[in-house]
Order: C-alpha cells, then sequence, then structure tokens
C-alpha cells in the first residue's frame, strides 16, 4: 500500500518545459529523496504527485491505480511544507484533526489519532496552543503530526528543514528518519540540501532542468556517478575533475573525489601551489591551484600543516578515478 | 549613526509636521462642530469663536430633529453605506481570490479590466444608470443606490484585494486542498481572515465616498421615503435664505456614525492577527 510510479509525466507552463519526461518508481515503504539544484523542477514533480499542479501529459499511480484526475484530498497523500502552513485559527489539536474531521470520521476516531500522533512526537503539552505560541521547531513538528494522523499512503516533504536552524535541522532530520522506521510508511522527500539526502534517503533522484539525471542508493551515486553532473552534485566538497588529456589518458574528464587524491610535499602527478587551507578538526581541506586543471580540493582527515602558497604535487588514487566523455557521460570500461 | 536618527531635534520637527497636517485636516471639522452650537448671529459674527454662555444655542439641533424626518435620512444613509460595503467587500474579496489564486485564460486581462473602474469615474454613465434603474424599476429605492456603489467600490477593492491575496502562503492553501477543504471553506476560512487588515482598508476608502454622495441620492432616489442624510441636509440650503445652524448641525450629526465606523475598522487594521500562521 503505497507504491507510486510515475510514466512520461511532463508538465508545461505555457511554452516552459519545467519537467520533461520523467519515469520513476517508488516501492512501498521506501524513502525517495528528490535533490537537484534550485529550478530543476523537484518541488513542481512533488506538486504534481500532491495534485496541487496538472500533470500535462503521463500518468501518476499510486498502487498501479492512475490518480492524475483525482483532487488532492482524494489521494491519500499528506503534505508537510517548508513554512509549515499550519491553520492560524486552529489549536494544534484542531490542525491535527481537520483532515479526519473533513472525511467524516467519528470524533472518537479523530481523538485516537490525534493523540497516538502527538505521543509519537511528544506534542502533547502543546495540544491546546495555537501556532502563534509556537516555535519554528514546535511548528515544523506539529505540521508532521498533522501528516501522520491521516495515515496516508504517501508522505510528502516539501523542503521541511529549511526554515529552522542548523542544530534543529539535524534534530528534525533524525526525528523524520526514526518516524519512517516506525511507521513503514513510502515517503518523497524533497530537497536542495544533499546532506538531507544522503542521510534519509534509501533511494536519491537526482533532478537537473526537469530531467531524471540517475535514481539510486545513497553510496551507488556517490561512488559510481552516471554523469557529471551528478558526480559534482553529490559530494561535499565537490569532485575535481581533471583533464584526462594533460595525464595522457584517453578519455575527456576524470573525476576523483578529494578524499581519492594524494598529497605530498615532495613528488606526484600533478604540480600546484596551496592556495587556501580550511582545518575542520576532523578534517582538513587543502585546496591547490594547479596549471591546467584549475582549483582542486584535497581531503585529509586529521589535522595537518601546509603553509599558503607552499608548492604541492597531488597523485589521484587510479581505483577511485572515473571516467567521463566530452558530453559528462560516465565511461564506463 | 543612531544617535543622528534618534536626535530630538528631528522627532520634534517630524512631530511638529504631523501636528501641523492634522490642524488643517481638522479644521473644517472643528468650524462645523463649534459653529453648530452657536446662534445665528454668533455665527456670522465670529465664525472662529467657541460658543460661550451667551452664544452657546441649540436651535440648530432643534431644528433638525423636529424638521424632517431625520431618523430615516439616517437610516437610509446607514442602509446604503453598509449594504453596499458588504457587497463590495464579499464580490471583491471573491474576485481578487480568483485573480490571484487560479491560472486561466486571460486572467491579467481581466484584473485589467476590473481596475479600469478605478480610472473612470461612474459619474460620466449617470444617465445610462438612470435610464437601467426607470426600466427596472428601481428609481427611488434604496437598492439602486446599492447597486451603484457597489459597482463603484469594485474595482478599487479588487485592485487592493488580490495584491494581499498574492501574499498569502500558497503553502497554507494547499495544504487546505490535501486535507480536503474546499475552495469556498479556503477562501472564507484560510485566506480572509489573513487579508483582514486589507479588507479594513478597503472598508473605510469605500465607506467614506458612499457616506457622502450627494449625486446619486439625488438623481437615482431623492423621493422622501429614501433620502439619505447628506440630501436630507441640503432641504436647509436655500437659494435665498440658507439655515446655517441647521446645515451645520445636520452636517455635525452625520460626521458620528462614519467616525464610529472608521473607528471600527481602523482597530482592524492595526491589529495584525496574521503573526504564527507562516514563517
Amino acid at each position: 500500500m503505497g507504491a507510486l510510479t510515475l510514466s512520461q509525466v511532463t508538465k508545461s507552463f505555457g511554452r516552459t518545459d519545467v519537467i520533461k519526461g520523467v519515469d520513476l518508481a517508488v516501492e512501498d515503504g521506501e524513502f525517495c529523496v528528490f535533490v537537484g539544484p534550485s529550478g530543476c523542477g523537484k518541488s513542481t514533480l512533488l506538486r504534481m504527485i500532491a495534485g496541487l499542479e496538472d500533470v500535462s501529459s503521463g500518468e501518476v499511480a499510486i498502487d498501479g491505480a492512475r490518480i492524475n484526475e483525482l483532487a488532492p484530498a482524494r489521494r491519500e497523500i499528506a503534505m508537510v511544507f517548508q513554512s509549515y502552513a499550519l491553520y492560524p485559527h486552529l489549536t494544534v489539536r484542531d490542525n491535527m484533526g481537520l483532515a479526519l474531521k473533513q472525511a467524516g470520521s467519528s470524533r472518537a476516531q479523530i481523538a485516537a489519532a490525534t493523540d497516538k500522533a502527538a505521543g509519537m512526537l511528544a506534542l502533547g503539552p502543546l495540544m491546546d496552543r495555537r501556532p502563534a505560541e509556537l516555535s519554528g521547531g514546535q511548528r515544523q513538528r506539529v505540521a508532521i503530526g498533522r501528516a501522520i494522523v491521516r495515515t496516508p499512503k504517501l508522505f510528502l516533504f516539501d523542503e521541511p528543514l529549511s526554515n529552522l536552524d542548523a542544530a534543529l535541522r539535524v534534530a528534525t532530520r533524525i526525528e523524520i528518519a526514526r518516524l519512517h522506521r516506525e511507521l513503514g510508511a513510502t515517503m518523497i522527500y524533497v530537497t536542495h540540501d544533499q546532506v538531507e539526502a544522503m542521510t534519509l534517503a534509501d533511494k536519491i533522484v537526482v533532478l537537473n532542468a526537469g530531467r531524471v539525471a540517475q535514481v539510486g542508493a545513497p553510496m551507488d551515486l556517490y561512488n559510481d556517478p552516471d554523469n557529471t553532473f551528478v558526480a559534482g552534485f553529490i559530494g561535499s566538497p565537490q569532485m575535481n575533475f581533471l583533464k584526462s588529456g594533460l595525464l595522457g589518458l584517453r578519455s575527456d574528464l576524470l573525476g576523483i573525489r578529494p578524499e581519492h587524491l594524494a598529497i605530498s610535499t615532495e613528488t606526484g602527478q600533478i604540480a600546484g601551489r596551496v592556495s587556501h587551507v580550511e582545518k575542520l578538526g576532523g578534517e582538513t581541506l587543502v585546496y591547490a591551484a594547479t596549471e591546467g586543471h584549475g582549483l582542486l580540493t584535497v581531503r585529509l582527515f586529521g589535522e595537518h600543516d601546509f603553509a599558503v602558497d607552499a608548492p604541492v604535487w597531488l597523485t589521484p588514487d587510479a581505483a577511485r578515478t572515473l571516467h567521463f566523455d566530452a558530453g559528462g557521460q560516465r565511461l564506463r570500461h | 549613526m543612531s544617535t543622528a536618527r534618534h536626535s530630538t531635534a528631528r522627532s520634534i520637527a517630524a512631530h511638529g509636521v504631523l501636528i501641523l497636517y492634522t490642524m488643517i485636516a481638522l479644521f473644517p471639522v472643528f468650524v462645523i462642530v463649534v459653529n453648530s452650537f452657536k446662534s445665528r448671529r454668533a455665527i456670522f459674527a465670529d465664525p472662529l469663536a467657541l460658543p460661550t454662555p451667551a452664544t452657546f444655542d441649540l436651535v440648530g439641533y432643534r431644528t433638525v430633529l423636529q424638521q424632517g424626518d431625520f431618523l430615516l435620512y439616517f437610516q437610509n444613509s446607514m442602509i446604503v453605506t453598509l449594504g453596499s460595503l458588504f457587497f463590495v467587500l464579499l464580490f471583491g474579496a471573491m474576485a481578487a481570490f480568483a485573480l490571484s489564486e487560479y491560472r486561466f485564460r486571460g486572467n491579467a486581462l481581466m484584473g485589467l479590466y476590473l481596475a479600469l473602474g478605478i480610472m473612470i469615474p461612474i459619474r460620466l454613465g449617470t444617465v445610462a444608470i438612470l435610464q437601467m434603474m426607470v426600466a427596472s424599476g428601481l428609481v427611488n429605492t434604496l437598492m439602486a443606490l446599492v447597486l451603484v456603489y457597489t459597482a463603484q467600490g469594485l474595482p478599487l477593492a479588487v485592485f487592493i484585494l488580490s495584491e494581499f491575496m498574492r501574499g498569502v502562503s500558497d503553502d497554507l492553501k494547499n495544504a487546505g486542498r490535501i486535507d480536503g477543504l474546499s475552495e469556498y471553506t479556503i477562501f472564507f476560512r484560510l485566506v480572509l481572515p489573513l487579508v483582514r487588515p486589507a479588507m479594513a482598508t478597503v472598508a473605510v476608502f469605500t465607506m467614506i465616498p458612499i457616506w457622502n454622495d450627494l449625486w446619486f441620492p439625488l438623481i437615482l432616489a431623492p423621493s422622501e421615503a429614501t433620502k439619505t442624510i447628506t440630501l436630507g441636509s441640503q432641504v436647509f440650503i436655500g437659494q435665498f435664505v440658507t439655515n446655517w445652524n441647521a446645515v451645520l448641525a445636520a452636517l455635525g450629526l452625520a460626521i458620528v456614525p462614519v467616525l464610529v465606523m472608521y473607528l471600527i475598522f481602523s482597530r482592524q487594521l492595526i491589529r495584525g492577527i496574521t503573526a504564527g500562521a507562516v514563517k
């Protein structure tokens, strides 16, 4: 109960094509994250699944049944919004119970469902407050609670953590992961933050300009990207791209993660100069300006000292290099 | 430099300007109210003097309350103003919601068409309006006035409210849709409460010209039973003799209801109940 299929889904606003033919299957109980730069169409795609935007062509189906023409309320979905979108005139309890009330559930059923959700999210003491009397983190918990109460087939999250501060973001992220395990429900989660995508997802869908760039488990995307877009988007700091020709290789571009680039003050494959060093305690990032390849990032674990402007040599770990053609597609041998 | 911004001299200057403007704006009202309590001779002898025990005279108010049916005129003005206000706010808000919320062909053109009324005075159409009212048998009814004032007030209402409704969080409306609220419920329960300050602004700007209007009551509803207060006051203004006491007393009384309504709406203007809806 809760498998989502998109087949050849498109969306156009006037003459602008925002979604250009997306095929996707999300299994029941899966945590699927849509990630991509702003304007890639990830939010639009989510709103199409929710029924808030019409589908221009193609089919959206839940459990095999086409829902293109179904009103949002009848799709058995629940959505959590970036701006929380709580009803300002209702108490927390009424906010959470409204959907069931609209669906005609009895008062006892509503009370049982809201109390259960409140218990899961520790909202008990807040139940009679209005949204204006809550902090940002509390509001987002209420919004999540409102979604849980409906026991939907599909949970939709539209950048739910973007308005929270950094500490609260981590806490809420863990909370969402815990809820997913407890509820076992299918969740679709939109974010532009690849850390959220990596930490939460069973399956990541990377979108670029209205198309799916790659679908896969977080570590598959990290270690085995299909193209330079995915390789560059997933992972922080970004993957380094070197010009293969300068290294005597036959591909056009060579990708190497910052942690797979060895740095030495004596000898190596690529000569450069240290341009900046970032010490983060657990790791040290060294930015080296090289001739031909531009600025390359090296990630070292632990604390290391490098003088700015000191000459260094970098050597990619040949076993971990990825090769791409001129169009940015991965060359697999 | 925060010291420069908060200097006493600047603050005094700003208050001076505001006080001066307030005095200029209130001066005519002041003159009307003061003179309505004076005898006829005193009004002409020194129009700016305050009433003294010697010049104090309530003859104006006595005349107003005895002559003509002022209570009825008040009632007519109230019915017309509140009736028009209700329809302007209801239809204006609904049109504004449609324009701001739904994408449909000709949306921008429709908005422009609805805003056109702000630029074209409705009085240019008086003859045609009168013909229509005669044809539909609405002459000398309050309904005629309510219809005309509703038409007159709608363009500004649509214009202001649609701007404000665009500002209402899309997420909130979408949350309502997902929870199964009808578009009407979303409009009445979610959106309208959030644009209450804008509604109050529109109400004030719509109400005052209607209350003060002389033109349409004179043309469309001049009968004794349908006279509004502004039209009723005209009986004291003659070609040769004007009963200034009565005119000033009538105007003084006419200010009261509109002042009360303004106070009610302006509380709404200030009270922001929107906090906490989003963000």
